[in-house]
């Protein structure tokens, strides 16, 4: 059960970041060209491959009881960030993330700025493809290593998950050759900011010393727990006047 | 330098974000569940009653604001 729960954390998480990092690809690729984009999103991919097998091994060899302190920490500080935001997007405190008018802005610049060649390749393509993976892309490392957490095998199940995850977005994405603005980004990042603020709590506790009663069923409780507080939480919001519904917020991050 | 800046700000903003008393809460909790755990005492409720605290009391700031 733990598992799989990890591995729809994982895949949910992953699927955010790579949708984001989608709409920025599509919008330089199909406005200014793919060459340079593909060598771009080439060379975040390498870095990150890199990032991910130089630190994941090393944190498993940490004791684990003091990973997961420091890892539960992490995400717990990561997680309820996700989980604030989405809850204020939800109560209607901020405006909802929209793929398409993010495109739409990625479009705009891409045809404004300037043709810049350097070693054959369109240097603005390059860096805002490159800059896009590699910066969501190391959400998504950050991520797949904080699972070491749960042993070795912690870490194989999450870079699964989000190679499962790279693979139905790039995909998806290739077939639409648009911003996938359908699927339900917010509702998402509410369900990935629950599952990371009920891991981090799971595991900054047992780091601290603590036994959870009933073991990694605990897992479950936390998360019941939590989705309660947050859906009572939205409710409340709701029920005042929020600048969203009167046109007065900003879209804000992840 | 500059990318060094770049770097740790970009770390900062995802992991700290725009309510840096959440990280600290988060750091106080675990300190304190585990003085408990040191001295043998139940502390499993310490953690999550903490991030409600934090979640709400963020939440609250954040209306208020707006």
């Amino acid at each position: 059960m733990r598992v799989e729960i990890l591995f729809l954390a994982a895949f949910l998480a992953c699927a955010v970041e790579m949708l984001e990092a989608l709409t920025i690809v599509l919008a330089v690729g199909l406005t200014r060209g793919w060459r340079s984009t593909l060598v771009g999103v080439g060379a975040a991919l390498l870095a990150l491959a890199a990032v991910v097998a130089s630190l994941g091994p090393a944190l498993t060899v940490l004791p684990l009881n003091a990973l997961r302190l420091v890892v539960g920490g992490l995400l717990l500080a990561f997680g309820l960030q996700w989980l604030r935001k989405a809850i204020l997007r939800a109560g209607g405190f901020l405006s909802l993330r929209d793929e398409s008018a993010a495109y739409a802005r990625e479009r705009e610049q891409a045809l404004q700025a300037a043709p810049e060649r350097r070693a054959g390749v369109d240097w603005y393509s390059f860096t805002l493809s490159f800059k896009g993976v590699f910066l969501e892309g190391l959400e998504v490392a950050f991520i797949v290593i904080s699972f070491g957490a749960d042993g070795r095998h912690g870490v194989v199940t999450a870079a699964a998950a989000a190679a499962a995850a790279l693979v139905i977005v790039a995909v998806t994405g290739v077939l639409a050759r648009a911003p996938l603005s359908r699927v339900p980004e917010n509702t998402l990042k509410f369900a990935v900011g629950l599952l990371l603020t009920s891991f981090g709590t799971f595991w900054g506790a047992e780091g601290a010393g603590v036994s959870w009663p009933g073991g990694d069923v605990a897992i479950l409780g936390i998360l019941a727990f939590l989705l309660l507080v947050s859906v009572g939480s939205v409710s409340l919001l709701r029920r005042q006047p929020g600048p969203a519904r009167t046109g007065g917020a900003t879209a804000g991050g992840s | 330098m500059r990318y060094a800046i770049a770097f740790g700000r970009f770390w900062y903003g995802f992991i700290v974000g725009d309510d840096w008393t959440v990280a600290l809460g988060v750091v106080v909790a675990l300190g304190l569940t585990a003085l408990l755990a040191h001295d043998d005492v139940t502390a499993w409720w310490l953690l999550p009653l903490a991030v409600v605290v934090l979640l709400e009391s963020s939440l609250w700031r954040a209306r208020r604001r707006k």
